[in-house]
């Protein structure tokens, strides 16, 4: 790397004793490049073999990488943490301003440890982190008014980016976000619940440094291409118009989206929650992460008006995607495009997982519908597909609830559904709540071997559509491909480029622009570090319990019509077979 | 040559406008960059894009106690780095912070109105004017 890159600075904040130092780690990035890579090795580092995900030792790791802040999509920061979700790896990647921020403060990497007594946020610039009391943040019921109150107290406007939890995290729901700038999210996996057990509200942080790089006109050169590509490669496009919420139609068509607990998987009432008609009448706004001129983030306007009051609306701008409409829509049988907002809205609000929330709420309601569990176990609540109220006055019940089976259902479906049964239903991966993909056998052994699993470790759904609804495969031949997929998305998280540049940022551009921050690493090279990060990575999963043997795979995807007509227990077996000989 | 934002508007926030003024000088990151892009209160509300609005009496030049900033005949200024002090009064007398300032090297950045940015804006916020007569818009 360049001599004085201060990629290699990492900040070590103690939660306890409100002391932070600066340790030059240039031995880790030099190895792993920045991300996902050294964000691995700093878990290894600094999380005690078999602590409790919510002990103030646990640590909390984010990690940028060398391109970002010198090249556009470079934009992701990786989160690293124990999952108090699954028990084992927790990691996450988020947008906004993050990395540019974590960039340009003068880190690579910031490992935060301990908990404090009473509610903090930080401060971090200038190379110092200023403890902020924040009990008065504590408990507010829109985690946006938090980040307002912090924006308005801290410096470095159009510079800083601003995390925070919800009151999600402060309750320990095990699929708690943080959320940063608004819209972005550290999602899945239940960092917010690790902010929340060590007292951790939020994060401000922000600078204004320059990179060196080594050869100037290299530089502008490759940026051009890059920023070319960006701009106008038909890859991008389509994140930039309609977004990804486009795939709700094109995954109903083929059968592929699941819909009321993938019961089905393609309905005749999607129309109005399709992505091109969200777009048509709600769409406002598109903003950008920094430094990406993709601009992918939707913003819808919901428009409500007050009962009491003519002419007196509420009117509130809503984040939306293809994973939104899918999890708080079709899977639990929303097809209005207001009540999809609304629900949407509260469940950023109290800042929980959208995609795990979604099947939560989904697996709730065919419990109740089956009789399993009765209205008190709701909380008096009735829930039906579809029952946009009911589900929100759930949501807002996560996390502070009266009954048993609520307190469950904030630890995820796989705990709820152990305590209370319909685990045949239950559609969770890892013990991580299914992503929006039903395209066949590729996509599931996705979610299953992924390291973190979610279908953006490996993209299985991809090979399902591209290969697996055309010519046979093996299930070890699915696997091979899935393994070489996520090494080299290993290598992307590493630079941190976001996973929507994958079709520009190839291994021989990955190499030609580390290049010119100092890392002589050829494709092959790089190949051979994003395989060994992701042992590095099953290393971690199973030093804290992580076992092929234990997944579970819900009943009901065998059962719901697939573009493949290929998900079947001994395909799904075979896959994860082979998957253990060649990992464990 | 006048640098001017033609729609604010249409901005999305992505700083690629920023980026590219720090890149002139040949690095990367943001120490060098002269237009700012900020939210106007939550990226949902929109961004206010801050550029110099190339003044023909410029207040920042009028209180650089060394002559450092000079007025440059038919608008604008020219910063003289090697008489800068650092002493910041340019910054605080724009009223609108077109003055950034390059905290690694404790002087001004001023914007020269070259127009680089324009090219890095793909949703077509900024533009450089030729005439400066006929402008019609305001900065932001």
């Amino acid at each position: 790397m360049m001599p004085n890159d201060s990629l290699s600075k990492v900040l070590y904040i103690d939660l306890t004793k409100k002391k932070f130092e600066t340790r030059d780690r240039k031995d880790l990035f030099e190895k792993y490049l920045g991300g996902t890579g050294v964000a691995t090795e700093l878990l290894l580092e600094e999380c005690p073999e078999g602590i409790d995900p919510l002990h103030p030792d646990a640590p909390i790791i984010f990690a940028v990488g060398p391109l970002t802040g010198a090249f556009p999509l470079a934009s992701k920061t990786c989160a690293m943490f124990k999952s108090p979700h699954t028990g084992d790896l927790g990691e996450s990647h988020a947008g906004g301003r993050s990395a540019i921020a974590i960039r340009m403060a003068g880190y690579g990497a910031i490992v935060i440890k301990g908990a404090s007594e009473m509610p903090l946020y930080l401060n971090i610039y200038d190379g110092k982190v200023q403890f902020k009391n924040a009990t008065t943040l504590w408990g507010m019921k829109d985690g946006s008014i938090p980040a307002r109150v912090m924006r308005q107290k801290e410096k470095g406007e159009g510079l800083r980016a601003i995390f925070r939890i919800g009151t999600a995290g402060e309750n320990l729901v095990t699929y708690s976000n943080v959320t940063t700038e608004t819209y972005r999210h550290f999602g899945r996996l239940g960092l917010g619940a690790v902010f929340g057990s060590k007292k951790l509200k939020g994060m401000v942080i922000s600078g204004k440094k320059a990179i060196e790089v080594n050869n100037k006109k290299a530089y502008r050169g490759l940026y051009d291409q890059i920023y070319k590509a960006a701009t106008e490669s038909p890859v991008m496009k389509k994140y930039h118009d309609v977004g990804t919420a486009i795939n709700i139609k094109a995954l109903n068509f083929i059968k592929a989206l699941p819909v009321k607990n993938l019961q089905f998987s393609s309905s005749e009432t999607i129309e109005s929650v399709s992505g091109e008609s969200i777009a048509q009448h709600h769409l406002a706004r598109r903003v950008a992460c920094a430094h990406c001129p993709v601009a992918c983030i939707h913003l819808a306007f919901l428009r409500e008006p007050y009962d009491d009051d003519p002419y007196f609306y509420k009117t509130s701008p809503v984040c939306y995607d293809f994973e939104l409409i899918y999890s708080l829509g079709t899977m639990v049988g929303i097809d209005e495009p207001t009540n999809l907002l609304k629900l949407i809205d509260i469940v950023e609000q109290v800042g929980v997982d959208a995609m795990s929330m979604g099947v939560i709420l989904a697996w709730m309601t065919e419990m109740y519908e089956r009789k399993k569990i009765t209205i008190d176990d709701l909380d008096g609540i009735a829930i039906k597909w579809g029952d946009a109220e009911a589900y929100i006055e759930i949501v807002k019940k996560i996390g502070t609830s009266t009954t048993k089976f609520l307190e469950a259902c904030g630890k995820g479906v796989d705990y709820a559904a152990k305590q209370f049964g319909g685990k045949e239903f239950a559609m969770q991966f890892g013990k991580n709540e299914m992503a929006g993909y039903h395209t066949g056998p590729s996509g599931y052994l996705g979610f299953l071997l992924g390291a973190r699993h979610s279908h953006l470790d490996n993209g299985g759904y991809s090979i399902d559509q591209k290969d697996l609804v055309k010519i046979d495969l093996t299930p070890a031949q699915v696997v091979d491909k899935l393994l070489e997929e996520e090494a080299i998305r290993q290598i992307l998280s590493s630079i941190a480029v976001c996973f929507f540049a994958r079709g520009i940022y190839d291994l021989k551009l990955v190499s030609e622009a580390v290049k010119l921050l100092g890392f002589d690493l050829t494709d092959n090279d790089l190949m051979e570090m994003g395989k060994k990060i992701h042992l590095n990575k099953y290393k971690f999963k199973m030093r804290e319990g992580f076992r092929f043997e234990n997944l579970d795979v819900p009943e009901r995807i065998y059962e719901t019509t697939d573009p493949t007509g290929k998900i079947t227990k001994k395909f799904i077996q075979e896959g994860i077979n082979y998957a253990k000989s060649l990992i464990s | 040559m006048k640098l001017s934002v033609r729609d604010v508007m249409r901005c999305v926030g992505c700083q690629s406008c920023m980026f590219a003024c720090s890149r002139r000088s040949g690095n990367a990151g943001l120490s060098n960059t002269c237009i700012g892009v900020k939210s106007t209160g939550g990226i949902s509300r929109g961004f206010s894009v801050i550029v110099c609005r190339s003044c023909e009496n410029p207040p920042c030049a009028a209180v650089c106690p060394t002559g450092a900033l000079v007025a440059k005949e038919g608008g604008g200024v020219r910063l003289n780095s090697s008489k800068c002090i650092g002493c910041g009064l340019c910054k605080d007398a724009c009223v609108i912070e077109a003055v950034f300032w390059n905290r690694e090297q404790n002087k001004p950045v001023i914007c020269v109105q070259c127009g680089y940015c324009v090219d890095y804006c793909p949703y077509e916020v900024l533009e450089l004017i030729k005439d400066k007569k006929g402008v019609a818009h305001d900065a932001e």
